[in-house]
């Protein structure tokens, strides 16, 4: 089975975003595989190993993305490729669009992803994905089984759970709860040196770089600091009273 | 040049949700005299909503109706979109940042080769020029967007509880249109639908959250919770904490990797304030903590804070809520 998994590096969530000149600093940030995309790639190994076939990573991303690949590699994916192109802005029309153009040209059984990346949070990319290639997709998975040539998946549908059945070759994306993520383990990191790993530029992907991003950021703001209120005083009967009567006087929300 | 602005609205159990209404106003914020704002409805039944989107503003209603389309499906509901944007020509699509906006709009948006901005917050308006507010890392920055071709079709998502809805006029009049359903041949299959708690209110949704942490300590330890979300009206959330203990599903969980809220009112319950569960609630508009842990975090950005024991305290403010709302 060949399965690709989409992988986005993102800030790890426990970094503090700090802004200069309108630009988010990233001296000394840690990175991390996004997490969604983490239980995507864990998916795809145990897939693997219980159906046979290869596992391979790809990206959009800066070169600094190739240690998330090789992290992946190193919990025992197959291969990896980097698109990596200072032209790249980073709408998701764009970055959809040049996974497109790669993926069209590969055999694809299974594309998984995460449901959105903790960074930018849009969740466009691999949805869009399934609808330029002409999957069939479903989004935010918590259970994903596959028989011959079908899969039955779970999907979290704002708490309900939808039981969905669709035919190979087919796009999911990983929803927390779908499974415990592997460390990468010392023989996996040695490994994983050894994996392919392909470096593309726009330039090795045919029609690539014609594609115009159709969204611009305008400015990047800090949101306004939210400053410590009131430590409520007395016994709680009277302080679980006040706490209502300031709801409803000086809050107004009650 | 006029451009026709279409929101996809959505219904749960037979009502619009609010998100519908705010994705309205948004479409209006982004408009400008002489453009038009039509709205569509999709699902079985769903033509008797028709009024109610009147009031809030839309002027041309599109509904298509069939039985295949009771519940959503990304390919059906796809291909039912597609046939009133061939009847309608919209120069716009906006969608609540629900599970079926988070689905349907970068579906339709690849559709149409349209840039697709998610998850708006708010919208300002100068001219032409138009500029749509989104969070990023889950609210740790704040980022502007426009896009860069103002004739090209655009896509928008827009967070619910946060651009206000019009004010309603029943008096308004909309002129509805009947589109047929094109029925294609459906890929996948929805097998079954296993409600969880029946008419519980969707957590990004919600005017009110109580949210439990480490400190309820068990699943049962959510009970007084619930009791609490129950009186108000609102839903129940969790801290990362919570979930990875296994008191609660991960579906709950609020923060940098779960759930965005900005209701009126976070109570957050024995939750010590990571920086992770900060990111997803601090937007919220007035927040409570509760915490044995007078140093914990979370009191930095409560506005009202109560040290003590969420199993002493939640149970407390139940029955006061319950005085002042009987």
């Amino acid at each position: 089975m060949d399965i690709f998994v989409l992988l986005k590096q993102t800030f790890d969530t426990e970094e503090k975003i700090v802004l200069q000149g309108g630009v988010v600093q990233e001296d000394g940030a840690k990175f991390v595989i996004n997490p969604y995309d983490e239980y995507a790639v864990e998916q795809a190994i145990q897939l693997r190993d219980e159906h046979g076939g290869k596992v391979t990573l790809v990206s959009v991303g800066w070169e600094r993305t190739a240690e998330a690949l090789r992290t992946a590699l190193a919990m025992g994916a197959d291969e990896a490729v980097l698109i990596s192109d200072e032209r790249i802005l980073g709408d998701e029309y764009e970055i959809a669009e040049i996974l497109a153009h790669y993926l069209r040209e590969q055999s694809i059984d299974l594309l998984l992803g995460g449901n959105f990346s903790v960074d930018n949070g849009a969740g466009q990319v691999a949805i869009r994905l399934a609808s330029l290639l002409g999957l069939p997709h479903v989004a935010s998975i918590t259970k994903l089984d596959i028989s011959g040539s079908t899969a039955v998946v779970h999907r979290d549908a704002e708490g309900d759970i939808e039981v969905i059945e669709v035919p190979l070759p087919a796009l999911f994306t990983a929803q927390q709860g779908l499974n415990e993520p592997r460390y990468p383990s010392l023989p996996g990191i040695m490994k994983a040196k050894k994996k392919p790993f392909q470096h593309l530029s726009l330039d090795d992907i045919p029609g690539a770089d014609a594609i115009i991003a159709k969204t611009a950021r305008t400015s990047l703001t800090l949101p306004p600091e939210r400053k410590a209120g009131r430590i409520l005083k007395g016994d709680l009967a009277s302080q679980v009273a006040e706490l209502v009567q300031s709801l409803r006087n000086e809050s107004k929300v009650i | 040049m006029a451009k026709q602005f279409l929101v996809v609205a959505e219904a749960r159990g037979g009502k619009l949700r609010q998100v519908s209404f705010e994705a309205l106003r948004a479409a209006q914020l982004s408009s400008s005299d002489g453009d038009t704002l039509a709205a569509v409805l999709i699902g079985a039944g769903s033509k008797v909503l028709a009024g109610e989107l009147a009031a809030y503003g839309a002027d041309t209603i599109y509904v298509v109706e069939d039985a295949q389309l009771e519940s959503y499906n990304s390919e059906a509901y796809l291909s039912a979109l597609l046939a009133v944007i061939a009847v309608a020509g919209p120069n716009a699509l906006y969608f609540g940042h629900t599970a079926v906006g988070r689905d349907l709009a970068p579906l339709a948006a690849a559709s149409l080769a349209a840039g697709q901005i998610s998850d708006v917050t708010a919208i300002e308006r100068s001219g032409d020029n138009v500029q749509f507010t989104r969070p990023l890392y889950a609210g740790k920055a704040v980022e502007k967007k426009a896009f860069t071709d103002p004739a090209a079709p655009w896509v928008v998502t827009v967070r619910p509880n946060n651009i206000a809805p019009a004010a309603p006029d029943a008096s308004r009049q909309a002129q509805l249109i009947d589109v047929a359903y094109p029925a294609p041949s459906l890929r996948s299959i929805i097998r079954e639908v296993v409600k969880k708690t029946s008419g519980a209110i969707d957590l990004a949704e919600a005017k009110i959250v109580v949210s439990g942490g480490r400190g309820v300590r068990s699943a049962e330890g959510f009970q007084p919770l619930e009791e609490l979300a129950a009186v108000l009206g609102g839903a129940v959330g969790a801290s990362r904490a919570a979930c990875d203990a296994g008191y609660c599903e991960y579906a709950m969980q609020i923060g940098q990797t779960g759930k965005v809220v900005t209701p009126e009112i976070y109570i957050a319950c024995g939750i010590s304030g990571a920086i992770q569960h900060l990111a997803g609630m601090s937007s919220s508009r007035v927040i409570i903590a509760i915490n044995k842990d007078a140093e914990a975090p979370i009191f930095k950005v409560a506005d009202y804070g109560i040290v003590g024991d969420l199993f002493e305290v939640v149970p407390l403010l139940t029955e006061e809520f319950r005085k002042l709302l009987a």
